[in-house]
Formats: structure tokens, sequence, C-alpha cells
């Protein structure tokens, strides 16, 4: 009964966590600027891997939403807020992305038609693998993004003063057609980013793949935004720790979901032994990037899983404030894993420690951004106090 | 009859606030034996009780890491020590390929275990039945009203101010529930237990004389089954009933020789006469069969000194005078038909390959007794040719 009386209050971010933000990003892309002129292959995979990141964690986020709205789920509801102010990284990764078209010749060896001439694999795979089509397929799938994210969260946005059922409805249904548009466009983007970086070798199962780290790391910076957000007061006063315990199962969920796809990935190719499949694991196994991996499966299962097994631990602040800037880092390794061994170069580099720079200052730029226009929580959306009296 | 024994007090109650409500109460005085009973799951309510988490997951955990090591174990163990096979290139301890098994046996020994702690801890079987069984409460509760009972055994129990609490909560109904007076669904009674054998047999014969006999089809046997004759078994194509024909009388196989005194035990007036030339070839293919098929006996050097000495008539030396002095065809003559103790080695050792031991037995008796002056002049030979 007291919670309908709660009248939410807008309030923005202390001014210095914007300016942490504008910092970080300054601080990224001024040293990743040098780092170009020393080693620009090197930094240009940097620039793909802080790029790719920020787009799982947009996609991710765009994701959550959509599958909240598609599945009529009550309790995330007053988590959409985050969600949604993370994929707004999508306006900022139009203008992200303008560098790496410029800068294609560094990054994939498909684009030197010198080299494609001499490899006959490469030059079968030409009508699909051109610069032309490429950057097709890249502004059809921004369209796509930024179509649905606008329209999700115009009407998400608009329901805060109207507290109409009916955008809820229509959300409904942009959600159940963006799902398998989502499904075909986070392919595309996996398959053309990061699988044409050894242009030779395919994976079927290479999307999930990149669909399941996505989730994760999305679900990590939701479940830390809400603890950190919820400790500074932004959020509902009704919120309780039991109400974290959903979102620490989900990241636990899909932290197996990625282990599987990954294993999958893995033990088909394995158990074929094929040469021409085998290739892409022994890059990521040669020359000191065994190392790497093995960190990999240590950073993104093992210790996530430990971890989260038990149930107090799916909803104690502290024990998911650890876990979710674990999963975070551990997202960053594995985007690393899948990029960088595409290289010739050493293993680690000085530059591998600008661009996370950045991607932090993004995230927290973007998202302070929207909180001084939008409030924390969707108060007119009719689910909210199902949301807010959910508890164990 | 004895008095029956008071098993607990249900109470009714309307909504799920009330309910709620009640249970933070009783919880709240400090009962601890109680139960709620809701026709769907209710949050909140495990705080309301107080409750305890469950400790069935430690349980869940343990075996789940046991199955875990012996799935691991067990492949370690035949895969890689007892029974190495190499399978499609793999190493013997092949982990990937092991990890499917590990998960499934993980997963079949948490599940199996915590069903069967639960059943066993928790619903304290055998133990199939429950006085609140067959009562208006549990009709109540399993349908749309919610039902809290508090059992007799707990320490606060005490008749008069249970119901009270219970009715001061505004329970619409609280009634005593007693313990029937025999049991009643006894699970190791011989009767049901008879009952459950005869249905099992039953059922079981029934599924087999349906599935194997009634139902049976023959799988095609097309190709096992011909009219042909089958090798080494009985036929009635013909009136002696073999399947398999003996040659025409007097049929010779293709480059074979027929040696004319076969089956004559003593030794030929007209030995045969050797038709090998002793070249390189001949003495090495003559070598090569004595050693393979003589030397068991007769030794490597033809002294009849082998491990067979002393267990049988000892095997003849091949260097005595009447051996040396025999004819090539004397020898022939004792290898195809067998001498003493010795059997026939024609099946074994080609006529060709007869005459090329005889060949090497020579070389072997010439090298066993030559003069001094034979001796020298090889060496001399073997020195200027600087092969033998």
């Amino acid at each position: 009964m007291e919670q309908s009386k709660f009248i939410y209050q807008r309030k923005d971010l202390p001014k210095q966590v914007e300016l942490t933000g504008y910092a970080l990003v300054l601080l990224g892309f001024l040293l990743g600027a040098v780092s170009y002129f020393a080693e620009p292959v090197r930094a240009s995979m940097n620039y793909l891997i802080m790029f790719i990141y920020l787009l799982s964690i947009g996609l991710g986020s765009i994701f959550l939403v959509a599958i909240e709205y598609l599945t009529g789920a009550d309790w995330s509801v007053q988590f959409r807020r985050i969600s949604e102010f993370f994929a707004s990284v999508f306006v900022i990764l139009v203008l992200l992305v303008l560098p790496l078209l410029f800068n294609m010749n560094n990054i994939f060896n498909w684009m030197n038609k010198q080299f494609v001439e001499t490899d006959s694999i490469l030059k079968g795979k030409t009508s699909y693998l051109n610069s032309t089509f490429f950057i097709i397929r890249v502004a059809f799938c921004f369209c796509i993004w930024g179509l649905f994210y606008f329209l999700l969260q115009k009407n998400s946005t608009r329901q805060d003063e109207t507290k109409e059922q009916l955008l809820t409805t229509k959300n409904i249904k942009l959600s159940a057609g963006f799902i398998p548009l989502f499904a075909i466009t986070l392919t595309i983007a996996a398959v053309d980013w990061l699988m044409s970086l050894d242009a030779h070798w395919y994976s079927t199962i290479f999307g999930v793949y990149f669909f399941a780290g996505s989730v994760v790391a999305s679900l990590a910076a939701v479940t830390f935004t809400a603890i950190k957000l919820k400790e500074k007061g932004y959020l509902h006063p009704a919120f309780t720790n039991e109400q974290l315990y959903s979102l620490g199962t989900l990241l636990f969920v899909f932290i197996n979901f990625w282990a599987y796809i990954a294993f999958s990935q893995y033990m088909l190719i394995w158990y074929a032994d094929l040469p021409e499949e085998t290739i892409w694991f022994m890059h990521r196994w040669q020359y000191g990037w065994s190392y790497v991996s093995l960190f990999l499966i240590l950073t993104h299962f093992v210790v996530p899983y430990a971890v989260l097994l038990s149930q107090p631990s799916k909803m104690d602040p502290k024990r998911l404030k650890f876990i979710t800037l674990w999963i975070l880092g551990a997202h960053l390794v594995d985007v690393f894993w899948i990029v960088m061994p595409n290289t010739t170069g050493p293993v680690i580099s000085w530059m591998d420690f600008i661009f996370p720079f950045a991607i932090i200052g993004v995230l927290i730029v973007v998202f302070s951004y929207k909180v001084k226009r939008n409030n924390l929580i969707p108060i007119g959306d009719p689910k909210l106090q199902k949301s807010i009296k959910i508890s164990l | 009859m004895n008095e029956p024994k008071l098993h607990s007090l249900a109470a009714l109650f309307n909504t799920p606030d009330e309910i709620i409500h009640a249970a933070e109460k009783v919880s709240g005085t400090g009962y601890e034996k109680f139960d709620v009973h809701t026709p769907y799951p209710l949050h909140g309510m495990d705080k309301a009780m107080k409750l305890k988490p469950s400790k069935l997951g430690y349980i869940t955990l343990a075996f789940g890491l046991s199955g875990a090591a012996c799935a691991l174990l067990l492949m370690y163990w035949t895969m890689s020590v007892d029974y190495p096979l190499i399978i499609s290139g793999k190493p013997f301890f092949a982990l990937p390929a092991f990890i499917p098994i590990t998960f499934e046996l993980t997963v079949l020994l948490a599940t199996l275990s915590t069903i069967i702690a639960m059943l066993t801890f928790f619903f304290k079987f055998p133990d199939n039945a429950n006085p609140l069984h067959d009562t208006a409460y549990m009709k109540a509760v399993s349908s749309d009203k919610y039902g809290i009972c508090i059992y007799a055994d707990d320490k606060m129990f005490n008749l008069t101010e249970t119901k009270e609490l219970l009715s001061s909560l505004h329970a619409f109904s609280v009634s005593e529930i007693y313990f029937p007076a025999e049991e009643k669904y006894p699970v190791l009674q011989p009767k049901f237990l008879i009952f459950l054998v005869i249905i099992a047999l039953v059922t079981s014969s029934a599924t087999y004389l349906t599935l194997n006999k009634a139902l049976y089809v023959v799988p095609f046997d097309w190709m096992m089954k011909q009219a042909k004759l089958i090798p080494q078994s009985q036929s009635d194509t013909f009136a002696d009933k073999y399947g398999m024909r003996k040659p025409v009388e007097g049929t010779v196989a293709r480059n074979f020789v027929p040696y004319e005194y076969k089956d004559q035990l003593q030794q030929p007036e007209k030995p045969l006469e050797n038709p090998l030339l002793p070249t390189k070839e001949a003495l090495e293919l003559g070598k090569k069969k004595f050693l393979t098929f003589c030397s068991p006996c007769h030794g490597n050097y033809a002294e009849g000194d082998s491990r067979l000495n002393g267990q049988f008539p000892n095997p003849p030396t091949l260097h005595s005078n009447k051996v040396r002095n025999w004819k090539d065809g004397n020898i022939y003559h004792v290898i195809t038909n067998g001498q003493n103790i010795m059997p026939s080695y024609a099946s074994q050792v080609t006529r060709e390959e007869r005459w090329a031991i005889i060949h090497y037995i020579r070389v072997l008796q010439k090298a066993k007794n030559a003069s001094e002056a034979e001796v020298l002049l090889s060496k001399k030979e073997s020195s200027s040719n600087g092969t033998k």
C-alpha cells in the first residue's frame, strides 16, 4: 500500500560520473590515435575489439528489452530502462563504425585484391566478401537495429506520461517482428566482423556463440548498474536483494549457455579434425595463445560458474557486483581471443590496454546522457507495480 | 479401541494475504512444526514461515560431483589404462570426447540423488500415507482455499491455546486431525507385494508374447536362405548328402608333379636327380625353408641339437656318413614321405622348396666337414674376392 504512494523523482547522476566518462573517452581515443601511428594493424584490431564489445552490449541489451516484452515478464520491468539506456549505444556505434569502414585494408585480408587473386578459396568467396556488399550489409544491420531501438524506446518513454496499455501492446508486436530480424542481423554481424577475419574458416555455430557472449555481457552490465543505482538510491525504495535473484539466475544460465555453445563448437571441430576447420583453434593454441585460451575458459566459465552456483550468491549484491565486473572483463578477453590471434604480432601489447578505457568511457557517457533526459524507472508501465512486489 | 491420537490442528483461510499473515504469526509465536498448504506457490511464503534454506542442495552437489568424478575415472581407467584403443587418432585420454558423458553422469546422479533423498529424508519412504489425506481440509486447499496446519508434536502445541491462536487469525474453520486407528496404506503388506509381483509378471509376459510371438515378423533373410550348396554342410542335392564333392579319380592339380615313390617305405633303388641348380636364390630359399621347417628338430646347423633333444627319440644329425653319402633323391624321399617319427612334409613344403632345402643341407655338410686345405682355400678366395 505504501508502494502506490511512491512518486518517482528524477535525479541526475553525480557530475563526476559523466566527467569520468568523458575523460576516459578522451584518454582512450587520444592514446588510440597515437597507437595507430605506431602500429596501424594492431591499433585497428584493437579498435575492432572495442567496436565489437560495444556492439555486443547494445545487441544484448536490446535483446533483453525485446524478450521482456515478448514473454510478458513482470519481474524485469523495473530494470528495463537500464537495458534501454545501454541499447542507445547504437547511436554512437553509427559514428564509431566509420573509422573501421575506412580502415578495412588493415583488418581484413580479403580486402587485398592481389592476395585474393592468388588464393582460390577467397576467390570463390568474393561474391559475398567484397567491400561494397560488406558496407551494404553493415548499413542494413544498423538500419534494423536503429529502427527498432528508436521505436521501442519511443513507445516506452511515451508511456511514462500517458500510462497507456496500448503502447505495451505495440512494443510486444514490434518485439515479435524484431527477434527474427535480430537473429539474422546478429549472425551477419558476427560473420562479417569476426569470422571473416580468418576468411578461410567457417563455423555454423559462430553466430550463436557471439549471441551468447553478448547476452552474458549485457546481463552483467544491467545487474551491475542496477546494484550501483540501488545503492545510491536511484531506484524504487521497495527494491530488495531478492529481486536481484532473477538477474543472477539469468546470468548463471547464460554463463552455462555460453560454455555449452563454445564447447560444442570446439568439440565438433576437434572430433572431425579437418585441417580447414582446426586451423582457427590452432591459431589460438600456438605461439603463446594457449595461455589466453585457457585463461578464457577460467574467466568466462569456471570462476563465474563457481561463484554463481549457490542460491544466496545470486542475490547478494556484494558478490554480484564482483562477478558482474569479472564477467564484463571476461567478455573483453573473449572478444580479444576471437580477434587478436588473426594478427602476427605478440600475444599482448601495450596498446591492448588503451581501448578498454574508451569502452568504459563510452558506456558511461551514453548512460549518463540518457539518465539526464529519461526516467530510470518506466513509471508509466502497467506492470511496474507487479515487478516491484515480487519476492521469493 | 484406543483413544485416537491427535495429529494436528488445521485451519483454513480465504485469501493469500491472510495465509501469509497467519504463517508470520504462527512462526513468530515460536511454532516450528507446522505446514502451509496452498493451491499454488505463494511469493514470500518461505520468509513468512521462517524456513531455512533446504539442505537438499548439498546432497545434489555431492552426488553431482561424484558423478563427474566417476565418469572421468571410469573413462580414464578403461580408455587410457586398462584397454587403450586408438580411436580416430585421438589421444587415449581424450578429454573433449569425455565431457558430454561426464556431463550426463553428473546430471543423472544429481537428479537421482535429489529424488531419492527427497523421498527418504523428507517424505520418509516407505511411509506413504498422511492423516491429512482424505480430509475436508485437504480438499479445500487443493481447490481454492489456503490452509495452515500445526502438528501436535510441536513443543509449544497446546490444543486450546493453539486453537485460540488460529481463530484469532480469522480462520473460517479450524479442525482437529487424528491419526487413523490403523495404518491405511501399508506399502509393505504381503498382499500388496504379491499383487505387485503378479502385475509385473502379467505385464512382462503379455509384452513378451505380443511383441515376440504374436506380432513377430520374420526379418529380411533372403540373402541368408538361398538355394545353394554351402561348404562343409549337408546337402540334399546329392545322394550321399555331401555338399562338397571329391575330385574325379586321377585328377592332378595344376603345376603338381606326382612323386613316383610316394608311400613307399624303403629308399628307392633309382633316386631322383636334383632338378635345381645350386644358385644363390636356390640356396637362400633353401636356408629360409630349412630354418622354418627343419631346424626345430634337426637344429640350426643340422646337428640334431635342437631343444627337442632328449625329449623324443633324438633327431639324428645330418652330418653322419650315411646322409652325406646319400644321393639328393634319398633326402627328397625322406622329406616327402617321412621316416620313423618324422612326418611327411609334402603338404607344407613344395617340390621346388624341398630340392632347395637339400642344396642348403649340402652346404651345411660341406661347411662342417671341410678339410684344412679347403678352409684355407675358401679364406683365400674370400680375401681376394671380398665375398664368399
